[in-house]
């Protein structure tokens, strides 16, 4: 903690866990997504199924896709700027009772048909959790560069991807591997210290094996 | 370093060092940041800047929020100011007016900066602009007392808890008012040890305080609880400055919020179950506002 976690974020309101932290897991869906979607579904839960209109929580997850950080005072016209950019939108009300009540599902999908799926919850004070990427239950926070490496659950995988960052002289600050069963889908979730480069991402794609490669920027 | 555990502790070091807190607090955390002094001040500069934008927009505004619930009661406010109809003084009646105006951009979607929290941002920023305006302070003064504010919050949210959600709206509006009284005090030249005993008064002040948001929105009672809160501050920080001490040390005073807000019930943890969200009349906006 710092003074600026106390004095600070600069946000638009009205509220951190409902409007700072949806503008940031509609940030995390469009990197994964792989820039602005040309549609999206989103279910929204407990508190943001609730409130999300009072908050403006609707706004704040468009905002997010639309590339906007959490002080931007165009966060609050998303809507229909989301209508002129082209990028189609629908909310719905869901239950879970196994999800924190401020949680949202982000179902999108790009020109060419290709769907991507976030879930991630707001955790107090603008910050977020990530708990799912397309079908597989992950954990990450958004803190750090991350990379996100779907690839099939086989011997050596970790090795080679790690090796590639190791040569470039980037640290790992943390990394765990999720899947859906042994064997099956996998995806690393490798969150490091220096900031990560295109290329490298095109080389860690390259890998045998390895699916398409995802790099989140720091979103705080 | 600074630990950051105790308010005593600060109060001790800047007093052996001959320094205010703030000089303590701006020389510790560029250390801890490893980020030069002046970037940091920068930054609060910057902070500030938008506290004040903040401030002058709901001063005029008279548009309401997308729930309806607020929006305009800013602009009364100054009216009867600059009307002359004062009935407590300039200075409370400036600093309401603030208050009021800062939490009703927060609640329309504008751009805040959260002071510990959004729902809390109005009451620091109330006190320091309307003390700045009032006694013609220099920027660079009102910046610094930003660092006081932020050294004593980092305790309080270390110790006990700046959520309403964790800790009731005493832990929000409360911490607060304490911040903002005790910036006050160094900003109109007390004691490191007077920003304690105001900090403490400030808090006491609201021990218990539920956080209770109609229909969950951060608009009714918050955005009014800005106003008292700041009102709560420069309360605080007057009785301070005069010499007045508070019997129960600062952070005996938070040990006794986080106790408070760990017994009480989750209904009143921003839930919007009980208090005044359980009121008939916020059950029917509620119900409004859904359908
Ligand atoms: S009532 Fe709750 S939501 Fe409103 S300002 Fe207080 S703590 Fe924040």
């Amino acid at each position: 903690m710092n003074v600026f976690d106390i004095i600070g974020p600069i946000m638009v309101g009205p509220s951190s866990s409902h409007t700072a932290g949806a503008v940031r897991i509609g940030k995390i869906a469009r990197a994964v997504a792989g820039g602005q979607p040309a549609a999206v579904t989103i279910e929204l839960y407990g508190s943001f199924a609730q409130t999300y209109k009072g908050h403006g929580t609707d706004k704040a997850i468009i905002a997010g896709l639309l590339g906007m950080a959490p002080d931007d005072e165009r966060i609050k016209d998303s809507l229909e700027l989301a209508r002129e950019l082209g990028m189609a939108f629908k909310f719905k009300k869901s239950h879970n009772k196994e999800v924190h009540p401020n949680t949202a599902l982000i179902s999108a999908v790009d020109q060419t048909g290709k769907k991507t799926i976030v879930q991630g919850s707001s955790v107090g004070g603008g910050r977020i959790v990530v708990n799912r990427i397309n079908e597989i239950n992950v954990k990450f926070n958004g803190e750090y560069y991350t990379l996100l490496v779907p690839h099939n659950d086989t011997p050596g995988m970790i090795a080679a991807v790690t090796n590639l960052l190791a040569d470039q002289g980037i640290n790992i600050a943390e990394m765990n591997v999720y899947r859906s069963h042994r064997g099956g889908e996998a995806m690393m979730v490798i969150e490091t210290d220096q900031a990560v480069k295109g290329e490298l991402v095109s080389l860690i794609e390259a890998v045998n094996k390895v699916k398409k490669a995802v790099l989140i920027k720091p979103i705080y | 370093m600074i630990s950051y555990d105790s308010i005593q502790e600060l109060v001790d070091k800047a007093k052996k060092k001959g320094k205010m807190i703030s000089e303590l607090v701006l020389e510790d955390q560029a250390r801890q940041m490893e980020q030069p002094q002046e970037e940091l001040f920068e930054q609060m500069r910057a902070s500030l800047q938008v506290m004040a934008d903040a401030a002058a927009k709901g001063l005029t505004a008279v548009s309401k929020s997308a729930s309806g619930l607020s929006g305009g009661d800013a602009n009364k406010m100054r009216q009867s100011v600059d009307a002359g109809r004062s009935l407590s003084g300039k200075v409370l009646s400036e600093t309401l007016a603030k208050a009021l105006a800062i939490a009703e951009v927060n609640a329309c979607m504008g751009r805040i900066v959260a002071a510990p929290t959004a729902g809390s941002c109005g009451i620091i920023p109330a006190v320091l602009l309307t003390l700045q305006e009032e006694n013609d302070l220099s920027e660079e003064r009102v910046v610094m007392s930003l660092f006081t504010a932020a050294g004593l919050g980092m305790v309080i949210a270390r110790k006990a808890s700046i959520s309403g959600a964790e800790g009731g709206c005493q832990a929000e509006c409360g911490s607060a008012a304490a911040m903002a009284a005790a910036a006050a005090v160094e900003l109109m030249g007390g004691s490191p040890q007077m920003c304690a005993h105001a900090c403490a008064m400030a808090l006491k002040s609201v021990l218990g305080l539920v956080c209770d948001p109609v229909a969950g929105l951060v608009e009714v009672p918050c955005v009014k609880r800005n106003a008292s809160g700041a009102a709560n501050a420069l309360i605080a920080a007057e009785m301070a400055l005069a010499g007045i001490e508070s019997t129960i040390p600062v952070d005996e005073v938070i040990g006794a919020m986080k106790a408070i807000g760990d017994a009480m019930p989750k209904s009143l943890k921003e839930t919007a179950e009980g208090g005044l969200a359980d009121t008939p009349t916020a059950k029917k906006i509620a119900r409004d506002i859904l359908r």
